[in-house]
């Protein structure tokens, strides 16, 4: 097997992890920057909406960093879907698969479900609440918890921060609870 | 002046940046001024990133409904070796006080609790499961083609926007 055809597989979490972990020390080396991803959202609102309130006016060019970062993770989606793309459909576990079959997910061929995520089904009150509803908690509470999972659950934790681990404690308590409870309910909409 | 005492300076004095124990990734630590092709070095490890994200389907929905089910233990071994490598990271900076390639010495945020890290890590949490994404992996998935996750990005501005203006208001 030659190199490409490896990294074109799915990466095990033990190559993965570290190497998001090294993300940690590259950009505080190559310039004293904090690992974040989430604060992009604010950066966005203070250069195109910031409709005179306090929490957006600041200079966001000073944190222009950050957009480059972000556009660079979408250039990335890019190159993995396409240069690097794996073949193959998405590996599920048969328990998630045979539970989704019974709402009528059944497609795997893409890390998005696309018979949730779709066009089509934007104005669907499913596709409402999924695209649209999702997103609005993404913002508000990564904002509202003041990062996310890069800012608390890797950058804080690396730095021994008790309020990281707070958060990444009710991030993933929020998440069980969207999952097991909720989602069931939805997805039969 | 000192670089060091211009950025306590700056820090104390700066009052756009009031918030700073509520939002401590929103920080440029860097007093230094470059130009703004400089930024470019960041642009490249968001691209490294975002291949990582896709590559190791952590941007997958599928992934993280199963670490919400405990059916695979993918997401945990990816976060979990992720922090023992920034722990050490982290550690070894602080301990050998390794300085950036502009030889600043690096600084690290001490975040302050409030009540905002529960009742946003909860409101998070239940979006993160939704929409299976982050905010990072959302604009992964964009690039991968999924291309209906641009209003879903979209309305996670409109949230960031949302907390700002109700933020005077909210608990914390």
């Amino acid at each position: 097997m030659n190199l490409i055809d490896w990294i074109r597989q799915p990466w095990p979490w033990y190559v993965a992890g570290p190497l998001i972990g090294l993300v940690i020390p590259l950009l505080l080396i190559i310039g004293n920057k904090t690992f974040g991803i989430s604060s992009s959202l604010r950066h966005i609102c203070a250069a195109c909406i910031p409709a005179g309130i306090s929490y957006f006016k600041y200079d966001w060019k000073r944190e222009a960093w950050n957009l480059f970062l972000v556009c660079g993770i979408f250039l990335g989606g890019i190159i993995a879907a396409t240069l690097l793309q794996n073949p193959d459909p998405v590996q599920v576990n048969p328990k998630l698969a045979e539970e989704l079959a019974g709402y009528g997910i059944n497609d795997f061929s893409n890390l998005v479900p696309l018979q949730l995520f779709n066009w089509e089904n934007l104005l669907s009150l499913k596709g409402l609440l999924f695209t649209v509803g999702g997103g609005f908690l993404v913002g508000f509470g990564t904002r509202y918890a003041g990062g996310c999972t890069s800012g608390h659950s890797i950058m804080g934790l690396s730095n021994l921060q008790l309020p990281s681990l707070i958060a990444t404690i009710c991030f993933m308590v929020g998440g069980f609870i969207m999952t097991n409870l909720i989602l069931p309910i939805l997805l039969k909409l | 002046m000192s670089t060091q005492e211009n950025h306590k300076k700056f820090l104390t004095e700066n009052t756009d940046f009031e918030m700073r124990s509520l939002d401590a990734v929103c920080f440029n630590e860097s007093e230094l001024s470059h130009p703004w092709w400089y930024n470019f070095k960041y642009l490249f490890v968001g691209v490294l990133f975002g291949i990582l994200l896709v590559k190791a389907e952590i941007v997958s929905w599928f992934r993280i409904q199963e670490m919400f089910k405990f059916q695979s233990f993918h997401m945990y071994g990816v976060i979990g070796s992720a922090v023992v490598v920034g722990v050490i990271s982290v550690w070894l900076i602080k301990k050998f006080k390794i300085k950036t390639i502009y030889g600043e010495p690096i600084e690290f945020v001490k975040k302050d609790f409030n009540k905002g890290q529960i009742y946003g890590g909860l409101l998070f949490g239940l979006g993160w499961a939704v929409t299976g994404a982050c905010p990072g992996p959302l604009f992964a998935q964009i690039g991968t083609g999924a291309s209906v996750v641009a209003v879903t990005l979209l309305s996670a501005i409109a949230g960031t926007w949302a907390y700002g203006r109700l933020r005077e208001k909210l608990p914390h």
